[in-house]
């Protein structure tokens, strides 16, 4: 760190490093200096003026976001002349900006607004006509309204920069200037809809959203995604207990201003019309509704039975339901049917890359880790499709810290105008790693960022290349769905318990797994749990009693006895655990009128049963999980407050018997999340190939846009 | 986008491409974008959707990325013009010896607004900014011909030749 | 050729060859001791080339007036990087019209002049960035660059001296702000013709990313004969710190405009009166624009002034580009006031507010106003505009859209005071104009 600078901000006196922009170092001592242009994190443009700010001994008013602060620097950011300056601004502002607040979106949230009620001038003296532009519709959920554009081009920014999706541009010139998307009058990108939250104004508009309600008529939830396995944090806004927008205004997520169109659009499976709200019992061959009572009536009366006879049963849970769901699904296996006979769909062989790290400390990567490392190496995955946020912190990390990016893929990946790219098919990564092998031992640090493809013994040569390179390594080994990892960790598998202890310290056989029970003929009862294996293969067992737990009537649930509506993952609290490992916590947005949440359901079927698997309480479920299960004795308020606590490495071997056949990765893209995918309405209204956008031409050089600093 | 059906120009054009994108420092194609649009257009008649994706191919850049200029350049024009261009500048110095009479001389002789075309398509009237011809005001021109000190009977003369076709080049 | 007759008065220094037999041509150009002083300079070291700038006081010719040697010598030499050769040939300012002639009729001092440049820097490239509605000179430049290279004072090893040295001609699509240094660098790299930040400075970081000079053609075509004839006997041409002669575009109601090479420091009146035969019609003078629409007029009385960079600064206004517009008695001021505006508020490239809002909101009032709507708020209501824009946009265009206004209506109130007697204010309320 270099020596501070010291100056003088409206007679405080200050110091900050040396380089720190004005505008930054007057807000570290809590002086707001107002900006639409500036945004932290992207290139400089100095082009709203609204900063401006007096600098003694210089003639004309300074830019304070682009100004270094220097030694003995005197600024006053609130003298006459800088006040009428930010009046004259934002009048030339509104002499084009549409004053319809009132049927404005953006209105009660807009800066604009803010900035003309804390600066502004009382009347506008503007009497000519403003020019007038009718809205444009790029997207199912991006919409353009010309006149609204303040072009303070953080939408371009955001776009280009932080997503490499270069959708959107300037066109025209002068008073006629105005955003332009890709396709001329349309968009074709990842409509990850980051150009609308990071609009200062009602300019881009959400297609889900717009006209919906006032901003102030909604509660906020701030929850985990329930798609994809990165766990952005999403905030639900909620009126009359429906979620009607979903978006990150609060950065206070390990995804900072990151949201894919999944986290950001696709929250209404919630209301789709085939959404299930009642039981259903078969009855002469066809599903009825029926009571909650009689339901789990039905069900426990089986159980029972099945138990009382030694019956076969097999269990498949979920890879999208809660930490706390997953740890009593298979307490009620092991402890209540006294069976092993449970698995998940596996999407990422997660013991054995434990296995592999025993002893090691520190050798699973945080999403944090991706953003701050100097160098990561990317196996076997399309990120930008299958792992955005991902993507996002790697080309965050580029940007800010030119880390040196390494693509391994079997085909076209975005990454590859920034990273270092070889192309080579799954199964000859390895040669194509050795190719590297000096480039990446001459690096401080790695990270390594695999994909499904390598498991089993690959993912002990992977960490065994990692160990020859002797630089510190860690690991991401990646997974599908939004809590494929608490399914492992919890121990919904049939060979290990919560925390990978070994089924055999319990004195028990390892049970069927997820294959074998789909394939046996002789269960006497099937209970799927929050997951849909018929639509990837026949379930052999015909005869059986087959319980389905879902939202949905799904290929599976087509086949149950007894089916039972369950809450969503907007509709309950509980924690789940993304891909980093790290845990964070479900907070309950909707309410869902006639489904429960699987963990009530699992005591209520428990209490039929007379048997204690304990309360279905979701925070009483999580301290018994903090006090038994490896790994999860992690920091409750930090979770508690809504933040994410990556899980302890583990500290013994993972006694299991590899078995990559039973790894499939779900090859979920931006637009695509499984079964759950299907009922999202608005998913499904947009049809992209964001592909071709992958086929664009690579920048010659990392080149700072206009108005970077580059001195 | 980036794979239309590619567009193939006179071989005098496509050596002046060849030639310009070689020009530039290695990896700078794009430096290309704007020349080739000009070149094109006059070749062409206008800058369609085809010819951008067409030059994004050759400078290896994004069709937006052309998009974006074509906006910016006022030479630049997306939809056909008249087979001459007849550009009156009214800019300070030829304002102040009539060109702005000039102009309303155009609009009523040739029965034009500005940026109009005459039906016949032969030519499209455009007012403009300061071309370069100011001591010898008022000036116009004609596709790329300069013609100084325009008196109504000279403009006359120059559009009766253009509509028998004996207009040949001459920068006045 | 040459669009009006030359006056006995000039003093012809970058113009001498014109109205020469094939001026253009390379014999010519050799006959009349061309690319002596590029032969000169292969002997020179970068900081002899330099001083010998410097003495010659050559500022700028293409606005700024900024001291030619002191730019030069900004150019970190041999970093490493390649660094390039920038002439600004986009000559757009209104009432300007000269770099045009020595494209025209003298391409190859233009070359020598970046020839020397490039030597100093030990550059590899060159690029003439001429506007695009002077596509004829790009015909006539290339032809001269064939010929420079057919002679090798371009390409590999020149003159044998194992330097490379390549120039090429780029052309514009129409933006007056390319002329902007850092503009013109935006759209040299095939993009959008938006100002770069400064810092960092062109000299330091300019085309493509490296160390680059750029001059104004006029101030390139000086430099062969700076090294040729010396710095001082150069500097001795005009008034001290503004040194030589510069070309003079004098349009508006003069008996003869024209564009003329004069001393540096020469007396507008005499410019007026002698040079150009008095004020057309036995009328009388106005006002002066005296470099470019840009820079504040001068009323009649300002007139008895020198045409040098510091006389004029002195005066509120500027050198500028060498464009003067003589306007007479019967001048319509706020008709001139709002042909400005419209101008700037049509080449405003839109990426800062004020300038983008302010040159637009002021096209508007003065459109109004001149169609005889004015209201009485409009006059101030202009001067604090134009006051809200100056020193507050991102690049020189607002201050040039700003200051002219500013002097219109203060210097000339009174006009605009006149306008609005006869004027019937319009009713409150704007419909909306569809763009
Ligand atoms: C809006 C604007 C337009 C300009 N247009 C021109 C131009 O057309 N030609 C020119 O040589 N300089 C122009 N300049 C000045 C250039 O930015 C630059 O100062 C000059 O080319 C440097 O060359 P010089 O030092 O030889 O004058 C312009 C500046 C501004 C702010
Ligand atoms: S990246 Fe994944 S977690 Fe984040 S918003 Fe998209 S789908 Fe949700
Ligand atoms: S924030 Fe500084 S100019 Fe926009």
């Amino acid at each position: 760190m270099a020596d501070p600078v010291h100056f003088t901000i409206d007679g405080h006196q200050l110091e900050a490093q040396p380089g720190t922009l004005l505008i930054n170092a007057a807000k570290q001592a809590g002086i707001e200096i107002p900006a639409f242009c500036y945004y932290d994190g992207l290139t400089l443009q100095a082009a709203c003026r609204m900063c401006l700010v007096e600098v003694e001994k210089t003639p004309k008013l300074q830019v304070a976001c682009t100004l270094p602060v220097a030694q003995g620097m005197v600024v006053h950011t609130n003298s006459e002349i800088v006040r009428k300056a930010r009046k004259g601004t934002l009048e030339f502002l509104l002499t084009n900006h549409p004053l319809d607040c009132p049927v404005c979106d953006k209105g009660g949230e807009c800066e604009l607004q803010d900035m003309v009620f804390r600066y502004g001038a009382g009347e506008s003296r503007f009497v000519e006509t403003k020019l007038h532009e009718d809205e444009q519709q790029w997207s199912p959920v991006v919409y353009y309204d010309r006149p609204r554009c303040i072009l303070c081009y953080r939408c371009v920014r955001i776009c280009n920069e932080g997503l490499g999706v270069n959708a959107l541009g300037i066109g025209n010139r002068g008073a006629n200037s105005e955003i332009v998307p890709n396709m001329g009058d349309h968009l074709d990108c990842d409509e990850c809809g980051a150009c609308i939250d990071i609009c200062p104004v009602g300019a881009l508009t959400s297609g889900t959203y717009r006209y919906k309600t006032r901003p102030w008529e909604m509660e906020h939830a701030g929850t985990i995604c329930a798609h994809c396995s990165n766990g952005c944090k999403t905030t639900l806004g909620v009126r009359n207990g429906g979620i009607i927008r979903a978006n990150n205004r609060d950065h206070s997520g390990i995804n900072g201003e990151f949201l894919c169109i999944k986290g950001r659009y696709a929250f209404d499976f919630t209301c789709h019309p085939e959404r299930i709200t009642a039981p259903m019992v078969r009855a002469n061959g066809e599903l009825k509704p029926v009571s909650w009572a009689i339901a789990l009536a039905t069900v426990s009366k089986k159980f029972s039975e099945l138990k009382a006879r030694k019956g076969k049963v097999g269990i498949i849970g979920s890879n999208h339901t809660t930490n706390e769901e997953n740890y009593l699904l298979q307490k009620f296996a092991r402890q209540v049917l006294g069976t092993s006979n449970i698995d998940h769909h596996r999407t990422g062989d997660v013991a054995t890359l434990l296995d592999a790290l025993h002893g090691k400390t520190g050798a699973l990567a945080t999403m944090a880790d991706l953003y701050n490392t100097k160098a990561a190496l990317v196996l076997d995955s399309d990120l930008s499709q299958e792992q955005p946020l991902i993507a996002f912190q790697l080309r965050a990390n580029f940007r800010h810290h030119k880390a040196h990016v390494y693509v391994v893929a079997p085909g076209p990946v975005r990454e590859a105008n920034y990273a270092t790219t070889i192309e080579a098919a799954i199964g000859q990564e390895f040669e194509a790693l050795e190719s590297l092998r000096e480039k990446l031992a001459g690096e401080p640090e790695l990270a390594i960022v695999f994909g499904a493809a390598i498991k089993g013994d690959a993912i002990r040569k992977l960490v065994t290349f990692g160990d020859s390179l002797n630089i510190p390594v860690k690991y991401v080994g990646l997974v599908d769905y939004s809590n494929s990892r608490g399914a492992s960790d919890m121990g919904v598998l049939p060979d290990l318990l919560p925390g990978y202890h070994g089924i055999a310290e319990m004195g028990l056989e390892p049970g069927l797994n997820y294959d074998q029970i789909l394939t046996s003929t002789e269960l006497d009862a099937l209970w799927v749990v929050g997951s849909n294996p018929a639509s990837r293969q026949p379930i052999a067992a015909q005869n059986a009693f087959v319980v389905v737990q879902d939202m949905f009537l799904t290929e599976t649930a087509r086949l149950a006895d007894v089916f039972l509506p369950v809450a969503s993952a907007y509709e309950k609290s509980g924690t789940v655990t993304n891909v980093t490992g790290e845990v964070q916590k479900l907070v309950r947005a909707a309410k869902a009128m006639g489904p429960k949440p699987d963990l009530e359901i699992f005591a209520l079927l428990a209490k039929e049963m007379r048997e204690d698997i304990g309360a279905g309480k979701p925070e009483a479920v999580f301290q018994e999980i903090r006090r038994l299960v490896r790994g999860y004795d992690v920091l409750f308020p930090i979770i508690e407050t809504g933040g994410a606590v990556p899980t302890m490495p583990l500290n013994g071997r993972v006694p299991t018997e590899p078995a990559p056949e039973l790894i499939r990765s779900a090859r979920n893209t931006l637009f695509t999340s499984g079964t759950l995918g299907r009922f999202s309405t608005m998913l499904n209204s947009v049809l992209e190939s964001p592909g071709t956008l992958y086929h664009q031409p690579p920048t010659p050089e990392p080149e700072p846009p206009v108005g970077t600093v580059t001195a | 986008m980036l794979t239309g059906k590619s567009m193939t120009f006179s071989p005098a054009l496509e050596e002046r491409f060849a030639k310009l994108l070689t020009s530039y420092p290695p990896g700078r194609t794009r430096s290309a974008v704007v020349p080739m649009l000009l070149y094109a257009q006059d070749e062409v008649g206008f800058v369609s959707r085809e010819l951008i994706d067409e030059v994004a191919k050759r400078c290896s850049v994004t069709p937006l990325q052309v998009d974006e200029v074509i906006g910016y350049y006022s030479m630049l024009h997306r939809h056909p013009i008249g087979k001459y261009n007849l550009q009156i500048c009214t800019n300070i110095s030829c304002q102040a010896v009539g060109a702005e009479q000039l102009m309303e001389y155009a609009c009523r002789t040739l029965d034009l607004k500005n940026r109009e075309t005459t039906p016949d398509g032969l030519i499209t009237l455009e007012e403009v900014e300061c071309m370069g011809a100011c001591a010898w005001a008022p000036a116009i021109q004609i596709n790329y011909d300069f013609h100084h000190k325009v008196t109504p009977e000279r403009f006359d003369q120059l559009m009766a030749a253009l509509r028998d076709g004996s207009y040949e080049k001459k920068a006045s | 050729m040459l669009y009006n007759e030359p006056s006995p008065l000039e003093v012809k220094v970058v113009t001498r060859r014109f109205g020469m037999a094939n001026s253009t041509s390379i014999e010519t150009y050799l006959a009349t001791d061309g690319y002596v002083a590029i032969r000169k300079a292969m002997e020179m070291t970068p900081e002899a080339i330099i001083d010998e700038l410097k003495a010659s006081s050559l500022r700028g010719r293409g606005g700024a007036g900024f001291p030619t040697g002191m730019k030069w010598s900004f150019v970190p030499r041999n970093s490493g990087k390649p660094s390039y050769i920038i002439c600004n040939s986009d000559e757009s300012e209104p009432g300007t019209c000269k770099d045009r002639l020595l494209m025209e009729n003298d391409p190859h001092q233009l070359i020598e002049g970046m020839l020397i440049a490039g030597k100093t820097v030990s550059s590899n490239k060159g690029y003439i960035f001429i506007r695009g509605e002077y596509r004829y000179l790009i015909e006539i430049v290339d032809r001269a660059l064939a010929e420079a290279y057919a002679h090798g004072f371009l390409g590999k090893n020149i003159l044998g001296s194992g330097w490379d040295f390549d120039i090429y001609t780029h052309t514009g699509a129409g933006a007056y702000e390319c002329g902007e240094e850092s503009a013109l660098l935006e759209s040299l790299e095939g993009k959008r013709g938006i100002p770069r930040l400064k810092p960092p400075f062109p000299a330091v970081v300019g085309a493509f990313q490296a160390p680059t000079i750029l001059n104004n053609t006029e101030t390139f075509s000086a430099v062969p004969a700076v090294l040729r004839d010396g710095g001082p006997a150069y500097a001795a041409l005009g008034t001290p710190k503004n040194g030589g002669t510069r070309m003079f575009c004098v349009s508006g109601h003069v008996n003869k405009p024209g564009v003329y090479e004069l001393p540096m420091g020469f007396p507008l009146m005499r410019l007026i009166n002698d040079v150009c035969g008095g004020i057309r019609n036995g009328k009388k003078l106005k006002a002066v624009i005296p470099g470019g629409s840009s820079s504040p007029c001068l009323k009649a009385e300002e007139c008895d002034i020198l045409l040098d960079f510091d006389s004029l600064a002195k005066a509120k206004s500027m050198a500028g580009s060498g464009g003067l517009l003589i306007l007479d008695e019967d001048t319509d001021i706020v008709a001139v006031a709002l042909r400005t505006i419209k101008f700037y508020a049509h080449e405003s490239c839109g990426w800062c507010i004020p300038c983008r809002e302010g040159t637009t909101w002021l096209k508007k009032i003065l459109t109004r106003f001149h169609d005889g709507a004015g209201k009485p708020g409009d006059i101030p209501l202009i001067e604090e505009l134009s006051n809200n824009m100056f020193g507050r946009t991102f690049c020189a265009l607002g201050d040039a859209a700003a200051m002219p206004t500013t002097a219109f209506i203060t210097k000339f109130r009174d006009e605009f005071e006149a306008y609005l007697k006869k004027s019937t204010p319009p009713v409150d309320t704007p419909e909306l104009a569809v763009v």
